[in-house]
């Protein structure tokens, strides 16, 4: 078990810099997830830490230990890929004990770590068998099962649920958090999937064009995403933002109205504003609530409706042009092209300076 | 859009008609009238009508016995020797020659010979030659097949890194394979050359003049060994070519899987390259030796079957006789039994290297 910390960590392919001074501190035993629309230097970083990418600059440092320049498998990490990465010639026994076959360990030994790690992971009627007669999901499997049998102080995960269906990728995201209680190890995971992120993370990272958003537990980032990016990343459907004009502002407070929203006073959360400015307001598709008629703070035209059962949501045009989502913690019927108005709790809103493009 | 052209069944069989008729032509039929042939006495141009003759051309091409002989004892019973001490033996003709008591052995000439105690064992054939071209081929292709595999696969592992640069050694080492066979045999009976050549040159360089020049393809001893190395320089280039494309099959993430793993640079060839590349190896050997039996070009520009038949091969042998001395039968039999020898070969081989 092991702390991680990376410090203005810098990676340059010739002139073009893709992780632009990252600083991450992992605790130990925490699970981290990386997350980021693709190109934003994810699995970049996670392979820089893993020792598959020289770091170009800044310090990674393993319990203490300063990583940069040694080998991977001295690292004390093991690495489950997207692509299972496992070897088709081998057995599934052969290819949990890899590792031990590699490094000369006795029989015995490699006999009782794989047959400890085939239990963790309920795999052992699939030891004799070969990865061709495998299914994704057991081949992530073995793939998980070889990471435990070198019993590393730091498990990576580069996006190992995405090549699986939906259903698989449920039943393993699981798995993985509950291998997590069990183990008790820190583990690092990528992914661009936000649920697995919320679900399996003790603390986020939201990463964009290789720098970090913001850090921190999933429900901090739900509720008090830092930015205009982290608060559209997080949360589905994705939260609505509206063009909205600063009219007024105090200490902790912001008031803001636009073409299609009446004046209202959101939380000012320390931002800069200035009166008279174009800023952002966000409001999540679930604190949207149905007015009576005539008494909404914005006004919106039906445009599609998709029934969930538990929850529907309802796409819909506000009068400024732009578009909107509801989600109504209800099975409703509504029919398209009906106007309709919306109430929210300003509390519950966000206002950024920056804009929405 | 379809047009009616690639719709119509006709149009289709008129395309493939030109293809497939030079096909017939010179591959399917020849290959159906070797057989025929080989059962006839067919002559190139002869006045005489053909005739079926079953499978004496086999026969003839085929037989092959071991003949002991014992020394010659004087009257007192003590066996003759010469100056030296060696025990003097009757002449092999004595046997083959109008001998009816060795009718079995009638017609045929002395291969090679060895001892045991006094005795001598001599293995005659009716065919001396062309025992002694399927001994080279074979020997060709035991060689050949291995260096050649092992060194295109060396060169190939040298050349699949990204390195500034790496297409010109690419480029360099293809080089001999686009040049024809003739020429470059041609190239090598300069280098190769007793008087003057490249090679006994370069030789007394390194050696400071202290290496003596030999004709290399005019000695028994050195002839089929010139021929092999050359022929393993000129296509090692090609089977580099197959491995690389074998080895960039292998996933890039199972290199990264076994350096997590700290497997050395050894253990990552054993236990990710060298498996990856199983069907590409299989492959390669089958081809190797495909074209190692039809070992024929550099033999019939450099030496001709020379010097004393210790180069002749095979193929060289089919073609001399079906054309040199225009016995067709003869040379069709030899045809037919290098496709069973190599159809044999590669079932084996197939067998060896099966999937288990």
């Amino acid at each position: 078990m092991a702390t991680v910390k990376l410090r203005d960590v810098r990676k340059s392919y010739g002139d073009v810099e893709v992780i632009k001074g990252v600083d991450i501190d992992i605790e130990d035993g925490e699970f981290v997830v990386f997350v980021g629309p693709s190109g934003c230097g994810k699995s970049t970083l996670l392979r820089m830490i893993a020792g598959l990418e020289d770091i170009t600059d800044g310090t990674l440092e393993i319990d203490g230990a300063r990583m940069n320049d040694l080998e991977p498998s001295k690292r004390g990490i093991a690495m489950v890929f997207q692509s299972y990465a496992i070897f088709p010639h081998m057995t599934v026994r052969e290819n949990v004990a890899f590792g031990l076959t590699i490094n000369k360990v006795s029989k015995a030994e490699k006999a009782e770590k794989v047959a400890e790690a085939a239990r963790i992971l309920q795999m052992e009627h699939l030891l004799e068998r070969r990865p061709s007669e495998l299914s994704g999901g057991q081949r992530q499997r073995v793939a998980i099962g070889r990471a435990i049998v070198r019993d590393p102080k730091v498990f990576l995960f580069d996006e190992p649920l995405s090549n699986l269906d939906a259903a698989l990728r449920m039943d393993m995201r699981m798995e993985i958090g509950k291998l997590h209680q069990d183990l008790g190890a820190s583990m690092i995971y990528v992914t661009h999937d936000q649920v697995e992120a919320m679900t399996l993370a003790d603390k986020i990272v939201v990463l964009k064009d290789g720098q970090v958003m913001q850090s921190g537990a999933p429900m901090e980032l739900y509720h008090e995403p830092a930015n205009l990016f982290v608060a559209g990343f997080l949360g589905a459907p994705s939260m609505n933002f509206l063009k909205v004009t600063v009219d007024d502002f105090g200490d902790d407070w912001v008031q803001v109205s636009s073409a299609a929203l009446a004046s209202v006073k959101v939380p000012r959360k320390g931002r800069p504003f200035s009166t008279g400015q174009e800023a952002t307001l966000g409001i999540r598709p679930q604190y949207l609530a149905a007015a009576a008629e005539g008494e909404g703070m914005l006004k919106g035209n039906v445009v599609l409706t998709e029934r969930l059962g538990s929850e529907t949501v309802v796409n819909m045009a506000v009068s400024d042009g732009s578009n909107c989502i509801a989600s109504i913690a209800e099975d409703a019927v509504l029919i398209p092209g009906n106007e309709m108005s919306w109430t929210f709790d300003p509390a519950l809103a966000h206002v950024f300076p920056e804009q929405v493009k | 859009m379809a047009s009616k052209l690639t719709t119509s069944n006709r149009a289709g069989w008129g395309f493939a008609l030109p293809g497939f008729g030079l096909i017939m032509l010179f591959i399917v039929i020849p290959f159906f009238f070797a057989f025929y042939l080989s059962l006839t006495n067919q002559r190139l141009i002869s006045p005489n009508p053909t005739e079926f003759v079953g499978l004496s051309n086999y026969d003839r091409l085929l037989s092959i016995s071991v003949l002991t002989i014992e020394p010659e004892v004087d009257d007192t019973g003590a066996v003759v020797r010469d100056d030296a001490g060696n025990a003097q033996y009757p002449r092999v003709r004595t046997f083959t020659r109008n001998n009816p008591d060795y009718s079995q052995y009638a017609g045929m000439r002395e291969w090679f010979r060895w001892h045991w105690g006094e005795t001598a064992k001599v293995v005659v054939a009716t065919d001396v030659v062309f025992w002694k071209s399927l001994r080279n081929t074979l020997m060709f292709v035991l060689v050949v097949a291995p260096v050649q595999a092992g060194l295109a696969l060396c060169l190939a592992l040298l050349i699949n890194q990204r390195l500034r640069g790496i297409n010109v050694y690419r480029a360099i080492y293809f080089m001999p394979v686009v040049v024809s066979i003739v020429v470059v045999s041609l190239l090598f009976r300069f280098i190769y050359d007793g008087n003057d050549g490249l090679l006994n040159n370069v030789l007394g360089f390194v050696t400071f003049g202290t290496f003596e020049g030999r004709d290399w393809l005019g000695s028994e001893n050195t002839a089929l060994g010139a021929i092999m190395g050359m022929s393993i320089w000129q296509a090692v280039g090609f089977h580099m070519v197959i491995w690389l494309s074998g080895l960039q099959t292998i996933s890039p993430t199972l290199y990264e899987a076994s350096s997590i793993e700290g497997a050395s640079k050894f253990q990552t060839f054993r236990y990710v390259t060298w498996p990856g590349l199983r069907n590409t190896a299989v492959l390669i050997l089958i081809v190797i030796t495909m074209q190692a039996f039809a070992l024929f070009a550099q033999i019939d520009v450099m030496t001709r079957g020379g010097p004393l038949d210790s180069t002749t091969t095979i193929v060289f042998q089919a073609v001399e006789r079906g054309y040199g001395k225009q016995d067709i039968s003869g040379g069709s039999a030899i045809s037919v039994v290098l496709f069973l020898l190599v159809l044999s070969i590669s079932l084996i081989q197939r067998y060896l290297t099966r999937e288990r």
